[in-house]
């Protein structure tokens, strides 16, 4: 019998995996909002998780984070079991809904969680975090008078101030602006590069596809698909416009994969896990046989279109 | 751990209640009310010149009953609905998601809440109580009895109340959390007078209404030994047992035993059910 790695519960909590969760049930008034999910995010991993509203994402999301009773299943945490409120002590969670206390000051904002995390982080830190998220100069201002943009701001500051080893964000650039998003983006990357695990849910698949390294599709409360961007998106492909193609050159070309031609236009399907090496090689290679290359453009199907496959595969289904 | 979290929410609590408006709006109902008592007081003074000590005596006795049902109701109103919004309106609002996302347990949370709101009524009903009992005590030279008893009293019905608003906003909208806590209180209150009115006509089975709303929503009886901590033994005529304005009898300890128990109680349901809910 083989077993799914996201199906195996991991014992050793120091190498344990950020988050791992097994068969999650929840039903809201006899509708299943989550069935039967399971995935897992490794340490330092960033995974996005997407899926048309309604899929049961959020609820997935609080279910981890001990909001919302599961009606069957298992959660860990950085290794510690889900219902144990410790196993939180190192994650970082921004909500969907994001609301903080109006009657105090963004610094005032961040100590509370702080002390509620039961870390001790120096003001100078605190204050960075507000930074890193552009309130720096407003950090002594009441909460009452920001704007959503400010008040999702903040939020992310308070899912990074406990020094977390894992981040939950919750469609975390819905209030932003574009500025707003691209901030996001280079914040993501960082704590990517900080080995800090994130668990990004966002509409805005550009933003996953760029950040994360794996992603799990949520439909109608299901997994429909999981995998790296490489699993998911499969082959890549490289359209060349190519003149003055000899019989060594075309054979150079199939070495590389299988070509298909529409006049001087030729696409060669090249493998998943493609050597960055790969096509400067073919070019050079092309050039030195003598061909004239005019164009060379690397393709992938983007996930946006294989989302949309997976989605509407599984509504046929 | 656990006590740190339940101390850090309390002081959470304070602060959200000294930041916004209901300190400002009960300070000056209580203010209003201090400042009418004190010139009643001293009216009663001036213009009965003609009673007999006694009857000044029990003028001002009753009045200072009433006056101290007017600070109790404050009070209700105040941290009834301060208690609902406190914990409804944060699941409400989603404020409570990033609060319990972190590694603490809902019923430190709860516990904190409550501590806060217990902390803020009784202060509030010490220190207007003992304002009011220094204005008596000037206008009129009258002195309560046993005033520490009666502010302790008013302390313990306040967190009755509070608690109960607390069990009703982890299951109901924070506005009828509010309405159902002051209705249940008046309710209680009636039920008090009904059965006072049972006592003085002899009937036991009215008198039956009144033991009952006490043992069921320990707010009434707390009151009545409250009055009966600040009224003079004067008070303690044939002619006036029954009274709205007048406690019969001291409260026993068993009585008392109960109201912690019910605190207990209703605190434990609250967090019982904080804990099951879907955030």
């Amino acid at each position: 019998m083989s077993l799914d790695t996201a199906e195996r519960r991991p014992e050793q909590a120091a190498s344990a995996p950020a988050v791992w969760c097994s068969g999650l049930r929840k039903r809201y008034r006899g509708r299943v909002a989550v069935d039967d999910v399971s995935f897992t995010v490794g340490r330092g991993e960033v995974v996005g998780l997407l899926g048309p509203n309604g899929a049961g994402k959020t609820t997935a999301i609080k279910m981890l984070l001990g909001l919302v009773r599961p009606d069957a299943g298992e959660v860990l945490l950085l290794g510690q079991p889900g219902a144990d409120p410790r196993a939180r002590a190192r994650v970082g969670y921004l909500p969907e809904l994001f609301r903080y206390q109006p009657w105090l000051t963004a610094s005032e904002v961040l100590a509370l969680h702080v002390r509620l995390a039961g870390v001790d982080i120096p003001a100078a830190e605190q204050r960075e975090s507000l930074a890193l998220v552009g309130l720096a100069d407003r950090a002594g201002d009441r909460l009452g008078g920001f704007s959503k943009g400010m008040q999702q701001r903040l939020g992310l500051a308070v899912a990074l101030v406990a020094r977390p080893e894992l981040v939950v964000l919750d469609e975390p650039t819905s209030a932003l602006d574009p500025i707003g998003r691209a901030d996001v983006r280079d914040l993501l990357l960082e704590l990517k590069s900080r080995q800090v695990a994130v668990l990004l849910n966002s509409h805005l698949i550009g933003e996953v596809e760029r950040v994360c390294d794996r992603v799990v599709i949520l439909d109608k409360g299901r997994v429909a698909a999981a995998g790296t961007l490489a699993e998911l998106l499969g082959q890549n492909e490289l359209r060349l416009r190519l003149d003055t193609v000899s019989p060594q050159a075309e054979q150079r070309l199939a070495a590389a994969g299988s070509v298909s031609r529409d006049g001087d236009n030729r696409t060669v399907r090249l493998p998943a896990d493609l050597d960055p090496a790969t096509v400067p090689d073919l070019v050079a290679d092309l050039v030195r046989l003598g061909v004239r290359v005019h164009a060379v453009e690397p393709g992938r199907i983007s996930l946006e279109q294989r989302l949309l496959d997976i989605l509407r595969h599984e509504e046929h289904a | 751990m656990t006590a740190k979290i339940v101390l850090t929410v309390a002081a959470l609590t304070l602060r959200e209640v000294a930041r916004r408006r209901v300190l400002r709006a009960l300070a000056v109902l209580t203010a209003v009310l201090l400042g009418l008592s004190a010139w009643g007081f001293s009216r009663i003074d001036a213009e009965f010149g003609g009673l007999t000590s006694g009857e000044a005596l029990m003028a001002s006795t009753i009045v200072l009953n009433l006056v101290m049902f007017g600070l109790s109701l404050i009070a209700a109103l105040g941290t009834a609905f301060l208690a609902g919004p406190t914990m409804a309106g944060e699941i409400e609002s989603g404020i409570a998601l990033a609060v319990l996302a972190r590694p603490v347990r809902r019923g430190a949370v709860l516990l904190g809440k409550w501590l806060g709101l217990v902390v803020f009524g009784s202060g509030f009903v010490i220190a207007a109580g003992c304002a009011q009992l220094l204005i008596v005590r000037f206008t009129t030279g009258y002195q309560a009895p046993q005033p520490v008893a009666g502010l302790a009293l008013l302390a313990a019905q306040t967190t009755v109340l509070l608690t109960l608003g607390l069990l009703l906003s982890t299951a109901i909208s924070p506005m009828a959390s509010g309405i159902v806590a002051v209705g249940l209180f008046g309710a209680a209150w009636v039920a008090g007078v009904v059965g006072g009115v049972g006592t003085a006509l002899g009937n036991d089975s009215v008198a039956q209404v009144g033991t009952v709303s006490r043992m069921i929503l320990p707010t009434d009886g707390l009151w009545r030994g409250a009055m009966y901590a600040f009224q003079d033994p004067i008070l303690l005529s044939p002619q006036l047992i029954g009274h709205p304005l007048v406690g019969d009898a001291p409260l026993a300890g068993a009585y008392l035993g109960w109201a912690a128990v019910w605190v207990a109680l209703v605190l434990g349901l609250a967090a019982l059910a904080f804990q099951r809910r879907d955030l």
